[in-house]
């Protein structure tokens, strides 16, 4: 059987960081297994601009951002696969890749990075009554059409959501000479970031309607009309407030979820965010299988996911070289106001500063990050203005670590 | 007094400025910059895509290498859907001059072999 140290599955921004990590840590026997027939993954239909601010200090389209990591994978000739996909994989690390150019093979690897990004909620997914028309499609399916092969979905259209990804293609479809009628988002606030709400949206006189969905699609073989109504407290429809927009598209930008079926063959553990549950080397709960980006929890900035990428190859190179230190483990728990952190467990022997990522449950102001022990007090902070639609990341000292023992939490405490 | 979003980076500081142009709620120099210009002269970079001719259902993609007046950002893309490219194509590659005369120049975004 073919033999790996390290396998990276999934050549977007996670895992090029997390190959390009290891390799500058000493790990030569390196394979990046990507499914489509570039490396790059989501940035490559991402063409707007925004990307790199944190990484290189600048502004870059989504294709600039992954070319300059494509060229440093080139450079130090790190083997990929493209347009091959994992259709299997067991606890010992015995991988199945079906690829294009090789067949069906197995691979055993030392260590795997789990980088397989996540996947858009779709139609059946949120349940919208009424009719079983064509013209319904994810925002990310209406971007590649239109970015990477030049087709309009739709000329008059609805979009469900205010993700950042529904905000960027109200712009780009009223850029391509649709007519985007609305944005209907069922929170009482926008899930997006301000500034796509503004550049976006505002530019182009687009209304964001809020605590406001789709109650009713209409339409015979191709969408007709959406009827939007208002919703209450508890996410239910209320009568009379029933908008009919006629539309031939309704775009939906409902949410990404981690992309992890194949975490499923081996049992691992999840979290709270969908993905794997993880220590702070992003290492899974099974020794050896790290996970990072998108699969591991949804990122909104793809800095952040390279990153993460290349903690998680890090990680993989101390597991490859028996540099990893475990030692007992301290269990991380979200509590008030907090829906997740990333990671779920620490482990006490770790030398190095950690990073909680987490979000908040709803938009809050002026609230106090309490970092407890055992019921004592690790860390405060003031936090002016915390939103679900921004990831946080709070570092905490190895000095300060040194002081906790078996358990920590984070929560939030109104002031 | 007028307020906005600053869209210069994913912050989204929310800006206020005065009568005499004096910028609050920014946390950075760029975001006091950004609030003048979009009170004076708004302006924005625009990302799009062009028809590759040598590919079946291929577009590559191109930005603006500077901003251009918001005012003209339907000129531009009624120009941009005129052009088209031939593979292979390279990231910062010229597609169009000065295009539409606006002073700045169409890129390449992407690199296909």
């Amino acid at each position: 059987m073919r033999t790996v140290d390290l396998l990276v599955i999934g050549g977007g921004s996670a895992g090029m960081a997390a190959a390009i990590q290891a390799k500058k840590e000493g790990i030569n026997d390196i394979l990046i297994v990507e499914r489509d027939e570039n490396l790059g993954g989501i940035l490559n239909q991402c063409i707007h601009n925004g990307f790199g601010l944190t990484e290189f200090k600048e502004e870059l389209s989504g294709p600039e951002y992954l070319a300059r990591f494509v060229s440093q994978v080139e450079e130090l000739k790190i083997p990929y696969m493209t347009s091959s996909m994992v259709i299997d994989m067991t606890r010992e690390k015995i991988v199945t890749i079906s690829s294009k150019k090789e067949g069906v093979f197995k691979i055993k690897a030392k260590a795997i990075v789990m980088a397989t990004g996540c996947y858009e909620r779709g139609a059946g997914a949120i349940q919208i009554p009424g009719d079983r028309c064509s013209g319904i499609i994810t925002a990310g399916t209406a971007q590649k059409y239109l970015n990477i092969h030049g087709y309009l979905c739709g000329k008059r259209v609805v979009i469900l959501g205010s993700g950042d990804i529904g905000l960027i293609m109200a712009r780009r479809l009223t850029l391509e000479g649709a007519k985007v009628i609305c944005v209907s988002e069922i929170m009482p606030y926008s899930n997006g970031l301000n500034r796509n709400i503004a550049q976006c949206l505002n530019d182009y006189n687009i209304p964001l309607y809020l605590s406001r969905s789709v109650s009713k699609v209409i339409g015979k073989d191709r969408l007709e009309k959406v009827i939007l109504s208002a919703v209450d407290e508890k996410m239910q429809f209320i009568p009379g407030t029933e908008m009919e927009i006629e539309c031939d598209t309704l775009i939906l930008s409902v949410g990404l979820i981690p992309y992890i079926s194949l975490l499923d063959y081996i049992d691992c553990p999840t979290s709270s965010t969908k993905g794997a549950k993880v220590n702070e080397h992003m290492e899974t709960m099974i020794e050896g299988i790290f996970s990072a980006g998108n699969c591991l929890h949804v990122h909104d900035v793809v800095d952040f996911v390279t990153d993460e990428g290349r903690l998680a190859g890090h990680g993989a190179a101390e597991y490859l070289k028996g540099e990893f230190k475990r030692g007992e483990k301290i269990v991380v728990t979200p509590k008030d106001g907090i829906s997740y952190v990333v990671p779920q467990e620490i482990n006490k022997d770790n030398e190095e500063d950690v990073t909680f990522k987490f979000r908040v449950r709803k938009p809050v102001k002026d609230v106090n990050l309490i970092i407890e022990s055992n019921g004592e007090l690790v860390a405060k902070m003031f936090k002016p203005v915390l939103i679900p639609s921004e990831m946080v990341m709070v570092k905490l000292s190895k000095d300060k670590l040194a002081n906790v023992d078996k358990e920590v939490s984070l929560r939030l405490e109104e002031r | 007094m007028k307020e906005f979003t600053c869209i210069i980076c994913p912050r989204g500081c929310r800006l206020s400025v005065d009568d005499n142009m004096n910028v609050t709620g920014n946390s950075c120099p760029r975001g006091k910059q950004y609030a003048i210009s979009e009170l004076t002269n708004p302006v924005r970079t625009i990302t799009s895509s062009v028809r590759v001719n040598n590919r079946d259902d291929l577009l590559v993609s191109v930005k603006t290498s500077g901003a251009i007046p918001k005012g003209k950002i339907f000129e531009l893309m009624d120009e941009i859907n005129k052009l088209s490219v031939s593979a292979p194509t390279h990231i910062g590659d010229v597609v169009k001059k000065d295009i539409l005369g606006l002073g700045v120049d169409l890129l390449i975004t992407k690199n296909i072999d």
